[in-house]
């Protein structure tokens, strides 16, 4: 049924049916499909189980998967640019669009890039406090795994239990920062601003009763057959392609490989915390699964222990006003607070012409930020190393002989997010 | 008596099939109808479909549907045989057996030969 | 041919022509029989979602009506405002009928279901049914697999990979799944000596046949699961791999259609279960007071339907070939060998004289000799099944979790 007027939406071919060129993928996909014989699918991008606008294209033989090729973009929204014209601190709210399950991970490289620049110290309450912070945004990042994970496999429950319990982290996080998602609560410096009073209790509150909700999952899934069946020998990740293809964190950790980079380069003092690495060694799904649960217990190992030397007073900012605005009740004394106030909200502050790496573990794997600065308020370069990109690259490496079911699996297992890979 | 039976059995699927119908028919009023070339193109995903839906099945599908064909109709002479089996005696019961003999020996030889595995 | 049960009704209306009144009567039956359905569907989606809504830890539709019950109609009236879509591409005559197959096969499926007790005079149906058929079993294989052929149709006629991919999984695993649901269904058959379901709810007045035939039940539960397409066999249309499989270019009321016919599919199959195995009508008082009888198979049925649900929101998705596999190494294996054993008992036990030739005709003490054999035959194989499956699961357990202990190790070493 073609009408006049999307004739002339499609430039004004006539067409009977819509349909993509098959001789543009020659190479990419095997003979066998320019000749009809398999069939050519497009998963995603508007698709349930992408997890995000993830496109893939698949050539199947019947259900069976013949080759795998992502195809990425579709969020793209340019967020290493525009910080480029943006004074450093007001970057951070922008990394907070990249991985959107896991903002804080995100905040922390760039601050940490940051304060390496320019060589600013964080008080050691500080700290602590992003630690807590960075293990609560683990524990909520993997909870959305794990439901999405199960919704994939058709587990619907144990997807509305992971996000019950998430959003109880999701109302910590709005006590921090005001937000539930989006906080940008990691500042150059510190954190924004001294946990409330409230927080200590509601975030007790939970921790207390997060084991028995673990407990709870476990019983839906860990010994379940049918889970079991649908991931064991699904989707194995060898330890040398893993590492080849960059695949880091849980992923990478599922094949037998001992990379965190909170044991191999501690950061924000988390060489003084006792908590172990989990490791897999079949790297399949269920590895991977066995992997992220594993890690759920020991973040809850290092809050409570971060709790417990956790000072209630202190300094939650660093006191360098070159770089850390002054509190607002300064303002009303001091001149010198308001000048600094009004220098850094207006020009910002300054970095050397340098260039940084830093690397953290977020709760997907590496997340790594370069920084390169022009000696002036803005950054000349900002580049994004991100476990979401990586894990799409290596996710067809790992789908051969399967079928369209377990590449779902796959997909979840990975724990990609595309605002993440596309940035 | 069996179309005394049958006579329901009839009306009903008309009914069946005219409700089913009027239901359509109600949608067809209330709803809108404007159809463009996009809304009517195959939905994948949101992007182009490359080659056409309507292709052949992988043999596997018709491996499985030959294999119903031979089981469904030998597990349909089961059911007479049910509702007869207190008429015919001992003679019922080693008839059907040797028919099941027959169901069982042609499902192992399915069984060895690998029609049965799903690879 | 006397003029009996609704017939009755007619002719003291004051139809004088038999014929007539014969005809009036199973006319005015059937429309009845048709309803039903149409209402349960209404009230079986909001339970559903309730029911799920609770399992999840969620609070459900609550916002249309009291407690949300209107929350179907609301839907009702919603899908009969979109659009009605026929992709350009699709097959217009098979994409058009395949709703209206699919919806008419449930409603079908009610005709031969008694719902209540009611005496008549000797040599009629004595219970409340649209259509006494003598081949009500079979009846209901037939129309089963028409519901099957409406999905197959609508997965090749949409012209779209995706529905294909469904209707390619409807080929392998409905069509699969109906071996051994007939083979159970040949139990309660065999009981009986009938395949009219009235005699099947007769015969169980001394002793329900899911006593008698506890594996039958199971295999008959297991196989309707998978036939009508739900969790863990729900991959004709897995949302997460195919979106929304066979249905994926329906919308409005064309997808309500689908939507409905498998509802009720469900609850129908739980109320075909209560007749076979759970003794349909019968319960307390169902003599007495007949509309009693409909509540009992009411009941019965939301039970079986409410396990329906249980296991569908409790379990992950099987992938097409473990279904497979499942089904022709294990369950149709299984259900001949019950078959077999089950009617040599039956003969053996008959033409020995412990056991009754017409159920309905004898007591609890004639059937319980054979109830007991039939019990005990029963679960030995159910222990020697679960034997061997416990054995290769906790193989398969120690396999995958392996890790287990290696992360345990790595913490140790770290």
């Amino acid at each position: 049924m073609v009408t006049k007027d999307v004739i002339t939406q499609d430039e004004g071919r006539v067409q009977a049916t819509w349909e993509g060129d098959v001789s543009q993928l020659r190479g990419l996909v095997s003979d066998r499909a320019m000749t009809g014989e398999t069939m050519l699918l497009n998963m995603g991008p508007h698709h349930p189980s992408t997890h995000g606008v993830l496109r893939l294209l698949l050539e199947l033989d019947g259900e069976e998967l013949i080759t795998v090729l992502p195809d990425i973009g579709f969020l793209h929204t340019g967020i290493e640019k525009s910080i480029e014209d943006k004074t450093y601190e007001k970057g951070v709210p922008l990394t907070d669009r990249m991985d959107y399950l896991a903002p804080l991970s995100n905040n922390m490289v760039f601050c940490m890039a940051i304060e390496k620049l320019v060589d600013l110290d964080v008080p050691e309450r500080a700290q602590i406090m992003r630690v807590i912070a960075l293990e609560f945004q683990r524990i909520a990042s993997h909870l959305v795994w794990l439901g999405t994970q199960a919704l994939d496999m058709g587990a619907m429950s144990v997807f509305l239990y992971a996000f019950r319990e998430r959003e109880k982290i999701l109302t910590l996080f709005e006590m921090l920062s005001g937000q539930r998602m989006m906080g940008s609560y990691m500042r150059p410096g510190g954190v924004w601003r001294d946990f409330p009073e409230e927080f200590y209790t509601a975030a007790q509150a939970f921790m207390d009763d997060f084991p028995r909700r673990i407990e709870d999952y476990e019983l839906l899934l860990k010994n379940n057959p049918i889970w079991i069946d649908r991931t064991h020998g699904i989707g194995v990740l060898e330890p040398d392609v893993g590492l080849a293809l960059g695949v880091s964190g849980p992923a990478l950790r599922a094949s037998g490989v001992n990379w965190d980079i909170r044991k191999a380069e501690p950061y924000s003092g988390y060489e003084t915390y006792d908590f172990d690495v989990p490791l897999g060694d079949h790297g399949d799904v269920y590895d991977r699964y066995r992997v992220r649960i594993a890690e759920l217990w020991q973040s809850l190992r290092i809050l409570q222990q971060a709790f417990e030397r956790l000072p209630k007073e202190g300094l939650f900012r660093s006191e360098n006003r070159k770089f850390v605005p002054p509190p607002r009740s300064e303002l009303g004394g001091s001149m010198e607070a308001v000048i600094h106030h009004f220098k850094l909200w207006t020009e910002g502050f300054d970095a050397p012409d340098d260039e940084v790496y830093v690397s953290i573990e977020s709760p997907r794997g590496e997340i790594g930020c370069y920084i390169h600065g022009t000696g002036g308020a803005k950054p000349r370069r900002v580049r994004f190393k991100t476990p979401s990109f990586m894990h799409i690259a290596a996710m067809p490496a790992v789908c051969g002989g399967h079928m369209i079911a377990d590449l779902i699996g796959i997909i979840g297992s990975f724990d990609f997010t595309l605002g993440d890979a596309d940035r | 008596m069996t179309l005394e039976q049958f006579a329901p059995t009839g009306v009903l699927v008309i009914i069946a099939v005219i409700l089913a119908f009027i239901i359509l028919m109600i949608s067809r009023v209330f709803g809108p109808h404007k159809p463009s070339f996009r809304k009517n193109a195959p939905y994948e995903s949101g992007m182009k479909p490359i080659g056409p839906a309507n292709r052949r099945l992988p043999i596997k599908f018709y491996l499985v549907a030959v294999l119903f064909i031979i089981f469904d109709v030998e597990v349909i002479f089961f059911l007479p045989w049910a509702v007869s089996m207190n008429g015919m005696g001992w003679y019922g019961l080693v008839v059907m057996g040797f028919f099941t003999l027959i169901l069982i020996v042609g499902f192992i030889y399915e069984w060895k030969k690998g029609a049965l595995e799903w690879e | 041919m006397e003029c009996v049960g609704l017939c009755d009704v007619v002719l003291n209306l004051g139809v004088r022509n038999q014929e007539l009144a014969r005809f009036l009567a199973s006319l005015i039956g059937v429309l009845l029989v048709s309803g039903v359905p149409l209402l349960t569907v209404i009230i079986l989606i909001l339970a559903e979602r309730k029911i799920a809504a609770r399992i999840q830890d969620r609070i459900g539709p609550n916002r249309v009506g009291p407690y949300g019950l209107l929350q179907t109609v609301a839907d009702l009236l919603k899908l009969l405002g979109k659009e009605d879509i026929t992709p350009t591409a699709a097959d217009r005559i098979l994409y058009n009928a395949a709703p209206i197959i699919s919806f008419g096969s449930v409603v079908l499926l009610w005709a031969v279901i008694p719902f209540m007790y009611w005496n008549t005079p000797e040599g009629a149906a004595n219970a409340v049914v649209g259509v006494n058929l003598e081949i009500g079993a079979l009846f209901f294989v037939a129309i089963a697999s028409l519901g099957t052929l409406a999905i197959m149709t609508a997965g090749w006629a949409s012209n779209n990979k995706y529905a294909l991919l469904g209707a390619f999984r409807v080929v392998a695993l409905l069509v699969s799944y109906e071996i051994p649901l007939v083979f159970a269904l040949v139990v309660p058959v065999m009981f009986a000596g009938s395949m009219s379901l009235v005699d099947i709810v007769e015969a169980q007045s001394h002793m329900w046949f899911v006593f008698m035939a506890p594996l039958a039940a199971i295999l008959f539960f297991i196989s309707s699961q998978a036939e009508t397409g739900r969790a863990p066999f729900d991959l004709i249309e897995a949302e997460s791999e195919l979106i929304a499989g066979f249905n994926i270019e329906y919308s409005g009321m064309k997808f309500g259609m689908f939507f409905a016919a498998e509802f009720l599919h469900v609850f129908t199959n739980g109320i075909l279960m209560a007749v076979l195995f759970f003794g349909g009508y019968l319960g307390f008082f169902y003599k007495a007071i007949p509309p009693l009888g409909f509540l009992w198979l009411g009941l019965k049925g939301s039970l079986i339907y409410f396990v329906f649900l249980w296991l569908r929101n409790t379990v992950p998705r099987l992938r097409i070939d473990q279904v497979m596999n499942f089904n022709w190494f294990f369950l149709v294996p299984v259900s001949i060998i019950n078959i077999m054993v089950t009617s040599l008992i039956l003969k053996v036990m008959q033409e020995m004289g412990y056991a009754p030739t017409v159920f309905a005709e004898s007591s609890l003490i004639g059937i319980l000799p054979l109830t007991i054999v039939m019990l005990l035959k029963d679960a030995i194989i159910i222990g020697f099944i679960l034997g061997r499956l416990g054995q290769e699961g906790r193989k398969a357990r120690i396999e995958a979790t392996h890790a287990e202990e290696s992360l345990a190790a790595a913490a140790a070493g770290d």
